[in-house]
C-alpha cells in the first residue's frame, strides 16, 4: 500500500467495499465530507436522504429486507443526533447496522466546537456497540470489528464516530483481518442436557405451543422450525417479528398472538401445556400480564442472548444458543407425542373466531388490507409503519416469508414504514414492495418522497388515513370516556395532491366501491406511487387484550360497558 | 447487609477493557435499572489492556441477576460477578479526620488500637487516621468516631479478591 497512500475515510469505504456494501444512506455535512469525498467513484452507491431518521431507518429496512448489514452515514451534531430514533429502533429489534457520523475535529472535543456533540454519550443506551476514533491507524479495525458486532450474535446498531481530522489524515498500513474481542462471545449450539429436556417436555406435552419469534428468522431457521410444527404437530403462534418463519397459509400456523394477535393463537397460549419460544423475548405485547402467561405450562426458551432467559417470564428449560443450530439439534431426538385432540381444538377456535371485521358503510381500513395483500400476492414485501394500520396489517397481511415483513416491534416507531420500505425496495429490485402507513406515522418521515422520486423506485405507498392519530384514539375512547386529547389530525395535506407535487402518481380511494379498482390501478402503474385511503374514522383494533391483563382478557368486539384503565402497561 | 428499604447490598467485580467509554456503559446499566452504586473501583491489573472494577451496589435480587447478564453482554466486559454470596478477600480503606484536642487524644488512641488504625496526620485540634478492613468493619469505626465530631472521611470503596488458587 505504501506507494499508494490513502485517508482513513478512503479505508473506511474499502473496509465498506470488503464488506460488500452496496449501499450507504445518508446526508452529508461539514464533519462528513472527507467520507464523501472518498466514496466519489467507488462502488458504493449514495443514496442520499433528506432527513437522517429516514437514512437509518432506510438502511434498517434494507438490513431486514436483505438479512445484510445497513449502512448509514451523516454528519455530526444534529445529524447525529437525528439517527437516535433509528438507532433505538434497530436496536430493539435486533437490526444490524453500521451508523458512520462525521465528529468535529478531535481537538476541539469537549470544547463545544460548531456541530459538536457528544455523540457517544448520547447513543449509548441504543447501540449495541459504539466507537469513537482517536487515531487514523484504528479506523480499518473498528471499522471490521463494526460489521462484525452488527451483523454476528443478536444482531445490532453499531456507531461509529470519526473525527474530522482523523478521517482526512493518512493511513499506511489498512491492517489484518483479525481483531480482538475477549469480551464478546457467539453462542451458536445450546447446551446438550437441556436440549434433551425439552425434546423429552416436548413428547410428553399434549397441548404445546411453538412460539417463534424474530431470532428464528435471523438465524434463518425457517425450515427447522417447519419440521419441527409438522413432526410434532404442533400449533404454532408468532410474534410481530416472528411473522413468515412458518409460513401463515400452514395449516398449523395460527398467526400473530398478544395484545392484537388472533383469537385462536391467544386461545392457544391460554390453554396450552407446554409452550416453546424460540427466538421471542416475550415482550409485553404478547404476554400480557408477566405473572399470568401461560400459568401451569412447561416453559422452553431458546434466545441467543443470555440476559433474555429468566428475564420476564421465568422458564422451565432455558437454553442459550442460536435459533437455527439449537432446532438442529433438537430434531433428531423428537419422538411426536400425541397432540391430536389439540389440534383439532386450536382448529375449532379458528373456525368459531376467525378475524372479521364490518364491511357496510365507509372503506375499512381492514378491507383495503386485505384486498391490497390478495392483489399483490404471497411475494410481496410489506413494510408498515406503527398503529392501529400496523395491526390490522400484521392480522390481514398473511406472510410466507419473514424477510416479506418489516415492521418496527419494539420501539414502535412512528415515521420507519417509509423509508424502511425505500431500503428494502433498493434490497430487493426487481420485487414488490409495498408500505402500509398511517396518516399519522407517514408525516413523520414524508420528506423521503423526494428521495424515492429520485430512486424513482416502483414502490407503492398506501396511506390509511383516518384524520386520527388511532391507536392512541382508540385507547381514549375504550379507557377514557371518549375523551380525545391531542389525536385529531385536522390539517393533514391531500397526500395524493402531495405526492404528485413531488412527482409520483397519486390515488385516491374514498368509497367501498373504488378499493380493488385503484389498488390495481397503482399496483399495474410503473413507477412510484401513493394511495391515500380515507378510510372510516373510528375503527377500533380486535381482538385486543388490554395492556397487563391477562391472555384470557382478550375482547373481541367493541366492550358494551365501561373498561378499568390498564394499570400493567402502556 | 440489606437496607431498611429491602434492598440488598451486593458486591460485584469486573474484568474489563481499558477503553474509554467503558465506565459510562457499566454506569448506565445500572441506573436504568434504578440500582443506587454504593462504591466503585476502578483500579489498573497486571495487564494494562484491562482494568478492574469494584462495585458495591443496592438493590433486589432478581434485577441484580439481570444487570450481570446485561454487564457480561456489553462488549467491554470480559467478565462481571457477584461475590456477595462467597467467601472472598475482601477491604475497604478509610481516612477520618476527627476534632481531637489533645485532653481526648488518649480516648481516640484506645479506639483505634482496637481497631488497628494508624495517625496520619496529627495537629492541635484534629487527628487523622487510617484504618483498613472489612467495610462492616470501617461502619463500626466510623461510628464509635462521631461521639468525637467526624471532620472528614474518605473511603476507598471494597476491594475484593478471589482466594486461594481461583482468579477474580
Amino acid at each position: 500500500m505504501g506507494e499508494t497512500q490513502m485517508t482513513g475515510a478512503e479505508a473506511l469505504v474499502e473496509i465498506m467495499i470488503e464488506e460488500g456494501v452496496e449501499y450507504v444512506f445518508g446526508l452529508p455535512g461539514g464533519a462528513a465530507i472527507p467520507i464523501y469525498d472518498a466514496l466519489l467513484g467507488r462502488n458504493v452507491k449514495l443514496i442520499l436522504t433528506r432527513h437522517e431518521q429516514g437514512a437509518v431507518h432506510m438502511a434498517d429496512g434494507f438490513a431486514r429486507a436483505t438479512g445484510k448489514v445497513g449502512v448509514a452515514l451523516v454528519t455530526s451534531g444534529p445529524g447525529a443526533t437525528n439517527t437516535v430514533t433509528g438507532l433505538f429502533t434497530a436496536l430493539m429489534d435486533s437490526i444490524p447496522l453500521v451508523v458512520i457520523c462525521g465528529q468535529s475535529p478531535s481537538f476541539v472535543l469537549g470544547l463545544d466546537a460548531f456541530q459538536e456533540a457528544d455523540v457517544s454519550g448520547i447513543t449509548y443506551p441504543c447501540v449495541k456497540h459504539s466507537y469513537l476514533v482517536k487515531e487514523v491507524a484504528d479506523i480499518p479495525r473498528v471499522a471490521r470489528e463494526a460489521f462484525y458486532l452488527a451483523r454476528s450474535g443478536r444482531p445490532g446498531p453499531v456507531l461509529i464516530d470519526m473525527p474530522k481530522d482523523i478521517s482526512g489524515k493518512a493511513l499506511l498500513d489498512m491492517g489484518k483481518e483479525e481483531f480482538h474481542l475477549p469480551g464478546y462471545s457467539v453462542p451458536s449450539l445450546g447446551d446438550a442436557k437441556a436440549v434433551a429436556a425439552a425434546a423429552a417436555a416436548l413428547k410428553a406435552a399434549r397441548r404445546p405451543v411453538l412460539l417463534v419469534g424474530h431470532g428464528a428468522a435471523i438465524s434463518g431457521a425457517a425450515r427447522e422450525v417447519r419440521e419441527l410444527v409438522e413432526r410434532m404437530r404442533i400449533p404454532a403462534v408468532s410474534t410481530l417479528l416472528g411473522k413468515g418463519v412458518l409460513p401463515e397459509s400452514h395449516e398449523l400456523s395460527l398467526g400473530m398472538l398478544g395484545m392484537h394477535g388472533t383469537a385462536y393463537a391467544n386461545k392457544a397460549m391460554a390453554a396450552c401445556d407446554l409452550v416453546m419460544s424460540v427466538g421471542s423475548r416475550f415482550d409485553d405485547r404478547i404476554v400480557g400480564s408477566y405473572s399470568d402467561f401461560c400459568r401451569g405450562a412447561v416453559k422452553i426458551h431458546v434466545d441467543i442472548d443470555p440476559a433474555e432467559l429468566d428475564k420476564v417470564v421465568k422458564v422451565d428449560v432455558g437454553i442459550v444458543g442460536d435459533a437455527k443450530a439449537v432446532l438442529g439439534q433438537l430434531l433428531p431426538l423428537l419422538e411426536r407425542g400425541d397432540t391430536e385432540d389439540w389440534v383439532r381444538q386450536v382448529s375449532r377456535w379458528r373456525r368459531e373466531y376467525p378475524l372479521r371485521y364490518r364491511k357496510e358503510g365507509k372503506v375499512r381500513a381492514q378491507h383495503v388490507i386485505e384486498e391490497l395483500r390478495a392483489l399483490a400476492g404471497a411475494g410481496a414485501v410489506f413494510s408498515t409503519d406503527v398503529g392501529q394500520h400496523q395491526m390490522w396489517a400484521a392480522q390481514y397481511v398473511l406472510t410466507e416469508n419473514s424477510r416479506n415483513w418489516i415492521s418496527s416491534g419494539g420501539a414502535g416507531t412512528m415515521g420507519f414504514g417509509f423509508p424502511a420500505a425505500i431500503g428494502a425496495q433498493l434490497g430487493r429490485p426487481g420485487e414488490r414492495v409495498i408500505a402500509i402507513v398511517g396518516d399519522g406515522g407517514f408525516q413523520m418521515t414524508l420528506s423521503e418522497l423526494a428521495t424515492l422520486r429520485n430512486l424513482g423506485l416502483p414502490l407503492k405507498i398506501v396511506v390509511i388515513n383516518n384524520h386520527y392519530l388511532g391507536m392512541v384514539r382508540q385507547w381514549q375512547s375504550m379507557f377514557y370516556d371518549e375523551r380525545y386529547s391531542g389525536v385529531d389530525l385536522e390539517g393533514n395535506p391531500d397526500f395524493a395532491r402531495l405526492a404528485e407535487a413531488y412527482g409520483i402518481k397519486g390515488y385516491r380511494i374514498t368509497r367501498p366501491a373504488d378499493v380493488r379498482r385503484v389498488l390495481k390501478a397503482a399496483l399495474e402503474h410503473e413507477g412510484p406511487c401513493l394511495v391515500d385511503a380515507e378510510v372510516e374514522k373510528h375503527d377500533n383494533v380486535f381482538p385486543m387484550i388490554p395492556a397487563g391483563a391477562p391472555l384470557e382478557a382478550m375482547l373481541l368486539e367493541p366492550p358494551r360497558h365501561k373498561l378499568e384503565k390498564p394499570t400493567g402497561g402502556t | 447487609m440489606d437496607d431498611p428499604s429491602g434492598a440488598a447490598r451486593h458486591s460485584l467485580s469486573l474484568f474489563v477493557s481499558n477503553k474509554p467509554g467503558v465506565l459510562i456503559r457499566i454506569a448506565l446499566v445500572f441506573s436504568r435499572r434504578g440500582f443506587n452504586i454504593d462504591s466503585l473501583v476502578v483500579s489498573p491489573t497486571q495487564d494494562p489492556r484491562y482494568s478492574r472494577m469494584n462495585i458495591v451496589a443496592r438493590g433486589g435480587r432478581d434485577t441484580l441477576e439481570q444487570i450481570l447478564k446485561q454487564l457480561n453482554k456489553l462488549v467491554d466486559v470480559i467478565h462481571a460477578r457477584d461475590y456477595s454470596y462467597e467467601d472472598v478477600i475482601q477491604k475497604e480503606l478509610a481516612l477520618v479526620k476527627i476534632d481531637c484536642p489533645s485532653e481526648r487524644r488518649a480516648e481516640a488512641f484506645q479506639v483505634m488500637e482496637a481497631f488497628k488504625a494508624r495517625t496520619i496526620d496529627l495537629a492541635e485540634s484534629t487527628l487523622a487516621v487510617e484504618v483498613t478492613g472489612s467495610s462492616e468493619k470501617l461502619d463500626a469505626f466510623e461510628t464509635l468516631l462521631r461521639p468525637f465530631g467526624i471532620r472528614d472521611i474518605v473511603r476507598s470503596g471494597k476491594l475484593l479478591m478471589a482466594r486461594g488458587e481461583k482468579t477474580t
